[in-house]
Formats: structure tokens, sequence, C-alpha cells
């Protein structure tokens, strides 16, 4: 019985990682927990750090300061590799060789892969056994990798973008996919940088921006923590009072409305309301995902991690 | 998925890993026409025009000679393009990267590169030994054959080595340029086209810094054909030359795992 196996227990850990390249800091003390059973996301825009973070866990780059574990060892021991998989980023298959050649060959890396018929149906490979790869359309190429990630039974899967040039159709297809594998009680790492994929798929969400992680939470969590709320009302008040306040953004006179931005609008309405009992008119509008994740990304990062 | 019995390793599965990676880069490579007929084939012209339609009248000698030249020129192609654009387009591809987040040894990568260099040797030897024999009038001693033979596939490791150091420097593109920047000229100024003794002298010893130089000298010898004897010496200035490309090749697999 493996300790790092229990429900919730972390199953790969970055602790204080930095990297360097020359003089570019890719990542910055990120402290980052894999728990067994989670679909992690690591959200962040193009360059933000998130496939660093995520080759430093599978052993492809090494930190420059800080520690990467993967179930308590190095990422480059080979039994710890053993109980993994990963779609890696820009990995371009090809040649003439049959897409159930590929899957035999990865298979055999592992101590308990799984049938070759599984891991096609798993991928939605089915028909394609016999296909060079050479000739398999992007989408397909797309699956094969996904099958040389799982056909070894891995315990934890890292995907690094794994939709990324997928139309709508093969995407909710790989969703189900990865649905499907999560189930099964695996636990899953997936960089991303579209919020909607991070949201429908991940039980918690770690934003990195600029090689620092800027928020942390569910996707619920994340969105509350982060969401500008538009709170537009008539009211006496003026807009000093308001901005003396606590979590106001913004205020701007809109007609005769006021237009006010804040984090938290029912601790604000709360305390407008008993300044000013007659405030009518009132209309609270949500930020969405995007905007959250703009904020959160965009505008100063620093001071608006949760 | 709670109890996690991890199946135990042994050297079978190991042994597994090596065969099939073996297996897997042999189909790739022979299904590919752009390394395999080449690869093949120019040796093989080379040597039926060079050693043999146009030597015609210059006697069996001749023949045998270039048998020697002409499967040394041969053997290198394999070797070098096969480790070093194998290597590096792998890289390009994120193919290398995969197979190290893979739990895969990476020697069974190296061994499956360097065994189907070896395989190809042989099938190059054995085709211009054919061409020697059925149009040549080429006549050897069986013991001669057999230690070209093996002289021609053991001597694959220099150039498998040098090629496995360019495919971890240089991308694939790069890499192609800089092969056949080393392969023709380092093969016609070690006398494998013509024969040295038609080069001014300081070409001759110039020469001496090539490794096709002393496999060939050692493939001369064999069939004595100019040979100088030195065999102690060639062999350990390709060992010399292996061991300093396996080096530097370790310290280029570093630079890249630690990227």
């Amino acid at each position: 019985m493996d300790s790092t196996s229990k429900t919730g227990a972390a199953v790969a850990v970055l602790t204080g990682v930095s990297k360097r390249y020359g003089k570019v800091l890719a990542v910055d003390g990120v402290n980052l927990e894999v728990r067994h059973g989670e679909v992690l996301a690591l959200l962040g825009p193009n360059g933000a750090g998130k496939t660093t973070s995520v080759n430093m866990l599978l052993g492809l780059s090494r930190p420059s300061s800080g520690n990467a574990l993967l179930f308590g060892r190095s990422p480059r021991d080979v039994g710890a590799r053993r109980r993994i998989g990963a779609v890696l980023q820009g990995a371009q298959l090809g040649g003439h060789a049959r897409v159930g050649e590929v899957i035999r060959l990865y298979s055999g890396y592992y101590p308990e892969p799984m049938p070759l018929a599984e891991i096609l149906r798993s991928a939605g490979l089915e028909d394609l056994e016999k296909r060079p790869v050479l000739k398999l359309s992007g989408g397909q190429k797309q699956r094969l990798l996904f099958a040389l990630a799982v056909c070894g039974n891995p315990e934890l899967l890292f995907l690094d973008e794994p939709t990324a040039g997928l139309d709508v159709e093969s995407r909710r297809g790989f969703w189900n996919r990865l649905r499907e594998f999560k189930r099964a009680g695996r636990s899953i790492v997936l960089t991303t940088h579209y919020l909607e994929e991070a949201d429908a798929l991940a039980d918690r969400i770690v934003v990195i921006n600029r090689g620092r992680v800027v928020a942390e939470g569910t996707p619920a969590e994340i969105k509350r923590s982060v969401a500008q709320r538009h709170i537009r009302c008539v009211t006496a008040l003026n807009e000093t009072q308001i901005r003396r306040l606590p979590g106001v953004n913004s205020v701007r006179q809109d007609g005769k409305r006021l237009d006010i931005v804040a984090a938290h609008p029912e601790g604000m309405l709360l305390e407008m309301l008993k300044l000013d009992p007659a405030l009518h008119d009132l209309e609270i509008t949500g930020a969405r995902l995007e905007e959250a994740f703009l904020a959160l990304t965009e505008n100063r990062p620093e001071e608006q991690a949760a | 998925m709670n109890t996690v019995a991890v199946k135990h390793w042994t050297w079978r599965d190991t042994f597994g890993v090596y065969l099939r990676e073996a297996g897997f880069q042999f189909w790739g490579l022979v299904r590919m026409p752009g390394f395999a007929l080449p690869t093949l084939l120019f040796p093989t012209m080379f040597y039926l025009f060079f050693g043999l339609i146009f030597a015609k009248g210059s006697g069996n000698s001749a023949a045998v000679y270039m048998l020697a030249s002409y499967s040394t020129f041969g053997i290198m192609a394999p070797a070098l393009f096969g480790f070093g654009m194998g290597v590096a387009m792998e890289r390009d591809h994120g193919i290398l990267a995969m197979k190290r987040v893979a739990p895969m040894p990476p020697m069974a990568y190296l061994a499956a590169k360097a065994a189907m260099a070896m395989l190809f040797a042989l099938v190059i030897a054995l085709l211009l030994f054919t061409l020697a024999g059925l149009f040549g009038g080429v006549t050897l001693p069986r013991a001669q054959w057999i230690l070209l033979m093996l002289a021609l596939i053991a001597g694959t490791a220099p150039f498998s080595a040098l090629g496995l150091v360019i495919g971890l420097r240089a991308g694939g593109q790069a890499s192609a340029a800089i092969i056949n920047l080393i392969y023709l000229p380092m093969s016609f100024l070690s006398g494998l086209w013509v024969p040295l003794q038609f080069f001014p002298l300081w070409l001759q010893e110039l020469a001496r810094i090539f490794p096709a130089y002393h496999l060939s000298r050692i493939a001369l010898g064999i069939v004595h054909q100019g040979g100088d004897g030195h065999y102690l010496a060639h062999v350990i200035y390709l060992l010399m030359f292996t061991v300093v490309c396996l080096w530097l090749a370790r310290l280029g697999w570093r630079r890249i795992q630690d990227r």
C-alpha cells in the first residue's frame, strides 16, 4: 500500500520552484500540489509558465531552484514515470508506422498496460488500428497522443493544451474521454488557456501569470474571488462616500446612475442601503469568466491574487 | 485504484522493450524510401560504375580495392543519417520528449539506432560483396570476406556516435546539412572515391584526421590492398574517436535534460 495513492494525498508537488532561462524568469516561486483523484487545471495566457511548470513535474526540465516531486520521488525516477502519462504540447506524430504499432510500442514501456482494444476504445480510435500515422487527421493524431498517454494505465495524467487547434465537436469528445478517465479514480493535470475548458473539467483551478500563481480554488471560488460585478443604481451617495466602502474597484457616473465595479456586491449593497435607504433602480450584472480571467492575468495580478 | 500493486519489472520486460524499439525503428526506416533507397543504392551504384565498369581493364585488384573503399563509404550513411537526422527529427517533433516522459530506458532507443546502423551496414556490404563476386570476378578467401564484413559492421560505431552528437545539437534541417557537409567531403578526402596516392602529399597527411580514413585502411588491409598493417593504431584511433563523440553526446544530452 502506497501512501501516495490515498484520496486527497499529493501525487505531484512543486515546492518553491523557479525556472530561469538566461535573463527570463519563466517560473517564479511556484508552489503547486496535485491531489489524488482530482482534475487540476493550470490556467493562464500563453507564455505564463504553465508548460514550464508541467515540464518540471515531468522531468523534462530541471528547476533552477526549488523542488519537483512525482509520487514522492524525482520526476526522473523510472518508477515514478511508470505511474504517469502525458500529452505534450506540440508533439507531432508522423511516419509510416500504424496506429496499433505505435500504441504497442508505448504500452510496452509500462508494467501493466491497458489491453490494446481498450486503449483504442478509450481514445476513440477503434477503426484506425491499421491506419498509418501520417494518414491521420489532426484530431485523430491528437486522439493517438491521448492513447499513448493513457496506454500505461497511469494514475496521473498530464495534458498540456490537449485541445489546442481542435474543432468544437472534437473538443467535446475529448472532454468526455477525460471525464471517463477521471471516473476511474485517476488524477489529471490539465493546462489550458481556454477558460471554458478549465471550468468544464477541473475540480480545482490554479491561475498562473508571468510565472507566478495568482489565484487558486474551485472554478466557482475563482470566479467569485475575482468576478468584477457591476452595480448600477440611483443614489444620493456621492463618489467619495462610495470609494470609502470596502471592495470598490471603480465608480463612474453613468447618466443618472452610478456604475460601481466591486468584487463583493452583497456586502457593498448592505452598506450602501444603510447609508441611503432610498437607493433605487438597482441592477447588478456579473462579469463573465473571461472577464474574471482577464482581470486576474492582465490587471495588477499582485493585488488581485485571492 | 486504491491498492497499487506495482507489477515487478523483470529483465525480460526490459529485453522486450529493446526488441520492440529495434523492430519499430526497423520498420520505420524500411518504410521510409527517402532513407532506405539512397543509403542502399548510392554505394551500390558507385561501386558498379567506378569499381566494376570503369575499372574493367585494370584487373581484379581494382575491383577488390574499391570493394573495400566503397563499402566503407556505404556504411557511413546509415550511421550518420540514421542517428543524426533520426535523433534531430525526433527531437524537433517532440517524440524524444514523449519517450523521455514514458518510462523508456534511454539505452533502448540508442541501442535500436546503433543496431539499425549495423543492420544497414550488413545489407550494404552484402550487396557490394554480391556485385563484386558476380560481376567483378572478385574471389577472396572466406576469412577475408568474414573479417571485412565484421570490420564494416563494427565500423559503424564512430559514425553512429558522430551522428548522435550532431542530432543532439542541431535541428532536423540543420543536421541534414551538417551531415552532408561532413559525409561527402570526408569520404572524398579519406580516399574512399579516389585512392589517396593520387592526392598531393599534404592531403594524404590530412586524411589521417578522419575516421573514414582509418576504417578504410583496416578494410583495405583485410583484403591485402595497400593496408599499412597498423591495425592496432587504426582501431585505437576509431575507439578514441567514438569515446570522444559519446562524451560530447552525453554533454548534449545533459543540456537537453537541464533545459
